[in-house]
């Protein structure tokens, strides 16, 4: 969704420039023909169901696996060559819990302040700025092995920020912990951006893609939208229809028969109906299709969600059940 | 500096999760003392007690005075008598016996013919058994009356150096240190980075400065300790429950178990980066183990084998250090005589560090 007057501006503005990224394995296209610019010290959200080619993406971005065709710019240096003096400068959050489960939560912050030549002097201050920062004072002896997912997710964070980089890049760093966890999680997300650090975060949580700053959509390894998610939101060329009905069931099934509905999502007694914004009077449409069938429902048009954004740029209306 | 705070901290985080292994912990002292026992005392190479039977057809008293005479040798462990060489047959077939002693009727008269006096059925399927019955063959056999025995024949005269008492753990355990120090050293590593693969630490690792070589040498320094310690207690244990000597310099034999520690180390990280998985790492690792207990002159001597054999042989690492082990321990020679041997140890660390640190991708595809 990039234009031609921001590929002009300075490589100042942007943490990260992608132009046709893609990467192949086998007869697979995990990534196809990838364009992205995040902006410096912003939040930069991935969001697509498993499989759609966010991991695939994050790790093309730090230098883990190289791009198949197509190039990227990570603050200024291409990831392609080699990526040595891009290392100190991001943070990796790997969506596996990847620090050491038989090291204590101490230890693993000594090896990684180690490993990135965080200066001696400052070091232990550091760790202790993190250390409560991260709410970890309390298992500071304690095993990662053996820590909670909140924990755990709190301590990868942590060690990812040390060295404070420029910019953090997050593989669903939420998946495996609680709501509570997840919102400290992003309060903290919001702290290290106010701070000038950009951060790229995939997701697939609906709530959490609705914070960042800008939004990117993959579906099947093509970006299918990109833009801050208000203005997804107003731009769906949808007209979001809810509906009451008593039998949402039989409704449901009456509505998705219509060639004119993209897709009808039952949400407890409601229903969401999605129909593309060239259909004339489609209010009427579905009104008169429920009464037709003979089922009674009340039907309003309403504004788009996030999630209804989804529904409409994935090819596939069911990817959303994959997706929350 | 700040690649030595890196080679430091790899060391130290290596060190720590090593202390709380205590599986692997105690395998570092397990191993070493369970194979120095086991091999010490199975492996016996100075045949005696073979099972056998006698079937004496002539039943005089010469014949009596030679069953007893080959009692007395204790190589056989003389059981039930048989009565004819068929049934010494049939012992040997249900392996009942590995020797059968046939005296035929006509022994005496055969004693001074000067013809073959009797016959051994020897179950010779296993050469070492062979090679015992083939020593009795030069037992005399002469009648009490005869007043000067027959002369024997002596063209040569062996004189033992080194190991005159012909105990085998004396030639086994210089030997041992090398298999249980390629079984150790290379097991440990060639899991070393498979297994930060398969619980996903490399994939934070490898997005971090740390350099291939600070990883590498970072894993790899602590296990050279521990070989160490292995050797001490093998040449502890062996010292004292079978009194090996070490006749050379205490010092050149750690010398030479340095060079060769490090040889098997940068062999084992190079499984790592070929094998994907801990459970492919421990495979190639005995794939690498069994030629070296066979091939490398540990239990067969090595000019024995076949050349295609002696070449595989070389290729290996502990082919070398044997040789270096059994010439400082045993014939008390300097590792400056041995030096040869030496540098292929360390030309061999070189090579399979290289390949390991050149092999090792800091990418995932």
């Amino acid at each position: 969704m990039h234009d031609g007057k921001q590929s002009e501006r300075g490589d100042d503005a942007y943490a990260i420039r992608a132009r046709g990224l893609t990467r192949r394995f086998g007869d697979l296209v995990a990534v196809s023909n990838l364009d992205l610019e995040v902006p410096r010290g912003r939040i930069y959200g991935f969001l697509g169901p498993n499989g759609s080619g966010k991991s695939t993406t994050i790790r093309m971005l730090c230098g883990l696996l190289t791009p198949s065709s197509g190039s990227a710019t990570v603050l200024g240096m291409d990831v392609g060559g080699s990526t040595k003096r891009l290392k100190p400068k991001i943070g990796y959050m790997t969506q596996r819990f990847s620090l050491y489960g038989d090291l204590t939560v101490r230890e693993n912050l000594e090896f990684i302040a180690d490993i990135y030549s965080y200066p001696r002097g400052g070091r232990n201050e550091r760790i202790a700025e993190l250390l409560a920062s991260y709410d970890l004072v309390d298992v500071v002896g304690q095993l990662a092995g053996t820590m909670s997912g909140g924990q755990r997710q709190r301590l990868a964070l942590a060690a990812a920020v040390l060295h404070r980089p420029e910019l953090l890049l997050l593989d669903e760093p939420t998946s495996a912990v609680d709501p509570r966890s997840r919102r400290d999680f992003w309060a903290k997300l919001f702290e290290l951006s106010d701070a000038g650090t950009t951060i790229l975060v995939s997701t697939h949580y609906m709530d959490e893609a609705e914070r960042c700053h800008r939004l990117a959509i993959l579906d099947r390894g093509v970006k299918v939208a990109d833009g801050p998610p208000a203005e997804l939101q107003e731009n769906t060329g949808m007209t979001i229809i809810e509906i009451r009905a008593e039998s949402p069931s039989r409704a449901q099934a009456e509505l998705a028969m219509l060639p004119e509905v993209k897709s009808v999502t039952q949400l407890g007694v409601r229903l969401r109906v999605l129909v593309p914004l060239e259909t004339a009077a489609p209010l009427e449409l579905v009104t008169g299709t429920l009464s037709a069938a003979g089922l009674p429902a009340e039907s309003s048009i309403v504004a788009a969600s996030l999630e209804d954004v989804f529904v409409a740029v994935t090819s596939d209306g069911d990817n959303v059940e994959r997706a929350s | 500096m700040k690649s030595l705070i890196r080679l430091l901290a790899v060391m130290r985080k290596e060190l720590r999760q090593l202390g709380r292994d205590r599986i692997t912990f105690a395998m570092i002292v397990g191993i070493p003392i369970g194979q120095i026992l086991l091999f010490g005392y199975a492996i016996n190479t100075d045949v005696r007690n073979l099972s056998a039977a006698v079937a004496d057809q002539a039943n005089t008293h010469l014949s009596r005075e030679f069953v007893s005479n080959l009692r007395h040798t204790q190589v056989l462990k003389i059981g039930q008598p048989a009565e004819s060489p068929e049934e010494l047959e049939a012992l040997l077939r249900r392996g009942k016996i590995s020797v059968g002693v046939h005296i035929p009727h006509d022994f005496d008269r055969r004693v001074l013919d000067s013809r073959p006096d009797a016959h051994l059925l020897v179950d010779g399927a296993d050469p070492t058994i062979l090679g015992v019955a083939n020593q009795l063959v030069a037992m005399p056999i002469a009648f009490d009356t005869w007043t000067v025995a027959q002369p024997t024949q002596r063209g040569l005269e062996v004189r033992p150096y080194y190991n005159p008492e012909r105990r085998t753990a004396v030639n086994i355990v210089p030997g041992l240190i090398g298999v249980i120090l390629t079984l150790t050293m290379m097991l440990f590593t060639a899991v070393a980075i498979v297994r930060e693969r398969e619980r996903g630490n490399l994939e934070l690792l490898i997005n971090t400065p740390v350099s291939n070589t600070q990883l590498m040498v970072g894993k790899v320094v602590p296990y050279i300790g521990i070989g160490l310690i292995q050797l001490a207690l093998i040449i502890g244990v062996g010292k004292l429950l079978f009194n090996v000597p070490i006749r050379g310099s205490v010092l050149d034999l750690y010398l030479a178990a340095l060079a060769f520690i490090a040889a098997n180390l940068a062999l084992g990280l190079f499984i790592s980066t070929v094998a994907k998985t801990q459970f492919q790492a421990m495979q190639v690792t005995f794939f690498i183990l069994l030629p070296s207990i066979l091939l490398s002159g540990f239990i067969f001597p090595f000019a024995g084998m076949p050349i295609v054999a002696q070449y595989l042989g070389e290729v290996l690492p502990i082919t070398h250090f044997i040789r270096l082990t059994r010439g400082i321990m045993l014939r008390e020679a300097s590792l400056a005589e041995l030096s040869n041997e030496l540098w292929i140890l360390l030309g061999f660390t070189i090579v399979a560090m290289t390949g390991a640190v050149m092999r090792f991708s800091r990418r995932l595809d």
